[in-house]
Formats: C-alpha cells, structure tokens, sequence
C-alpha cells in the first residue's frame, strides 16, 4: 500500500488527507501538536459527514480515519513514497518544514508543495535534492476540486513530474500544467481582484453585497469574490496579496488597508464568524 | 410546534440574508445568493437549536431546500426520539 505523508493539519492539510484516504492511500497526517491533530480528526469526521450535502459521495467517517494515522513532527515521515506540504504561507514556517523533510526523507522521496504563491525553485533550494521538489497548488475544498495547478521549479526533475502526475491522477485530480512565478496562474488574477474588490468597498464605492452580487448576476459566478475571500480567509488573501507584492516589486498588488484592518481585527472570515460577512448566528 | 419551528428557521436564515424575502416552500438554493456551503450552517444551527443529531441519511440537500422540508425533518428526528 502506498503511503503518502501529509505536513499540516490545517483547513487544506485536512483536505488532502481526506482526498487521499477516499482514494484508498494510507496517510500519515504530522503537525506541531497533539491538540492540533485531534482537531483535524474531528474536522475530517465533520466533513465526510457533510460529504453528501456538500455535493460529494457518500462518506462513512470511521472508514476514512481508519486510513489516515497521525503523528506530532515530521520525523514519522520516513517511510512516505511521497510528502505533500500543506504549512502556513509564511516563507520561514515553509523553510524550516523543508529543511526537516529533507533530513527525514530518502532522496526518492517525492517533496510536495502546497502553495498558492511562493515560488517552488526558492523552496527547492532548502533541501540538498530539488529535482525532487515540485509544486502542486490545490483549491479549497480539496476532496471537492478536480483541478489543480501542477508548478515544476527550476530544477524538477521529469521522473518527479510523472510520478506527482500519477498520485494526482490516484486522488482522482487533473493537473494544468503552469511555470514556476509566484501566484501561479490562479492567484495572479484571483487575489488581485479580490484585493481590488475590497478596495471597492473600502473606497465606498460600494457594499460587499452589491460587488458579489454583480459578480453572480452579471458574470455567473457562483460566488463573488468577497464571498470567496471570506471562504479562503481574508488573512490568507492579505498574505498572499503581500507575497505577490514583494516579489514582482510592483506596485499593482499593493495590499488594500482594508484587508490589513479587518486582519489585526480578528474578521478572517467563515473561520472566525464574521469577515466580510457576518456569519455567527 | 411546528409552526413555532418554521418560524425559528426562517429567523436564522434572514438573521444571515436580511435581504431573503422567502416564503416556507421556496427554494432557497435558487434565489442566487445562497450556496450549499450554507446548508453546513444549517446543519449546525439544526442541531444545536433542537438538540438532536441529523441522522447520516437525512443529510441530503433536498431536506434544506425550504423551510418546509427542514421543519418536516425537525418533526421526523422529534417522532424518533420520542418512540426511540
């Protein structure tokens, strides 16, 4: 049986676990603490059990766990055919993970990145092997996109892209193949019109509700983009508004005030209870 | 009762969407600014508000479709637990 390893058991490492339990893989999920991964357990119970509602098959929560074994640190990695890599957006947190994995794990080891906007050749170069580095952006909810962005760094090699190409196939995942410059395809356009939407409201030009509303209406879009803010995590746009920013050093990605203020005053979104939107009833 | 239910249910929903102006049997998925991510919401609002467990089976999406079909699926978790 294949085991895939896991690091970080947050809103997305639980989403990949539990993608990769459904499609039979044997997991291990690592994080810092004990507390955190009971959490994530309870998390992916709840969420197997929404499975349905939300859309998805049919899930019995036992089922799922059974396959997916947790540990505190990335040292009970060791024996995983490949890792994916689900930290915070923080560029010391992603480097002290990688210099980590790259002691635990044997140099066959496939090194998967989660990111939606730090450059995979930077996080290759942590390690002594990146042509076993590559970057894999998934959306949230993971078990329910079927699309991923698939990032090569500088120097991955071909085996590691086949091999990362047939576990995302497994999980049941259609890579889009995209080169390696922060925020990808995905994040370059998302999280600028999000910034630019919160501006919007910012500036007073209009409501959070008349700006979604004009997206659904007028675009079709399922949700609008301070909707979709307030699902990713207002937080997680500003840092990844900020990334951007500081990498291409161009002044279009300029973080909006207002995501800066709605973050130190605790409105992340549907995580908090209130964002954007107001969720707590 | 279940008047009394209905009217619990229909309060949160327009406590979250002060703009809903739905009836009990209309649809709430279909008035465009409503998505399934918000039948979690009402999942736990269910739930805690009645103090019962949605059985795994009665998770579907057309049970939180109206206010009608959740007040019906509020009264048929009650009935069981008053036979169970």
């Amino acid at each position: 049986m294949t085991v895939i390893g896991v690091v970080g058991a947050g809103v997305m490492g639980v989403g990949v676990a539990q993608n990769l339990a459904q499609y039979g893989y044997e997991v291990v999920l690592v994080d810092r603490t004990e507390e955190i991964l009971a959490g994530a357990r309870a998390v992916i119970a709840r969420n197997c059990r929404m499975s349905r509602l939300m859309g998805g098959p049919a899930l019995d929560p036992d089922a799922i766990l059974a396959k997916i074994t947790t540990a505190v640190g990335v040292e009970a990695l060791g024996k995983a055919s490949a890792v994916i890599e689900n930290v915070t957006e923080n560029w010391d947190v992603k480097r002290e993970v990688h210099l980590g994995l790259d002691e635990v794990c044997p140099p066959e080891t496939v090194i998967i990145v989660n990111t939606s906007a730090i450059p995979i050749t930077r996080v290759a170069a942590v390690g002594k092997h990146p042509e076993r580095v590559i970057g894999v952006h998934f959306m949230n909810p993971v078990p329910a996109k079927p699309v991923v962005e698939m990032i090569p760094g500088f120097h991955t090699s071909a085996s590691t892209i086949e091999r990362t190409r047939e576990l995302l196939s497994g999980m049941g995942k259609k890579a889009v193949d995209v080169k390696d410059a922060s925020g990808f395809v995905s994040n370059r356009v998302l999280m600028l019109t999000v910034n630019e939407a919160a501006f919007l409201v910012h500036e007073g030009v209009a409501t959070a509700e008349s700006v979604d509303e004009v997206f659904r209406g007028c675009f079709g879009h399922p949700m609008g983009p301070l909707e979709t803010a307030d699902l990713i995590g207002v937080d997680t746009i500003l840092y990844s508004v900020e990334v951007l920013y500081e990498h291409y050093a161009d002044s279009k990605y300029r973080p909006c005030p207002l995501l800066k203020q709605m973050t130190d005053a605790g409105l992340h979104g549907r995580k908090t209870g209130r964002g954007f939107y107001n969720y707590e009833s | 009762m279940s008047e009394m239910v209905s009217t619990q249910i229909l309060s949160f929903i327009q406590g979250r969407f002060p703009q809903a102006q739905i009836g009990e049997t209309d649809d709430i998925f279909a008035c465009g600014y409503i998505n399934s991510l918000f039948a979690m919401e009402l999942v736990m609002f269910l739930e805690k508000t009645f103090e019962f467990m949605i059985p795994n089976d009665e998770l579907s999406i057309d049970n939180f479709r109206t206010v009608s079909a959740m007040t019906a699926l509020v009264g048929r978790q009650r009935r069981g637990v008053t036979v169970g």
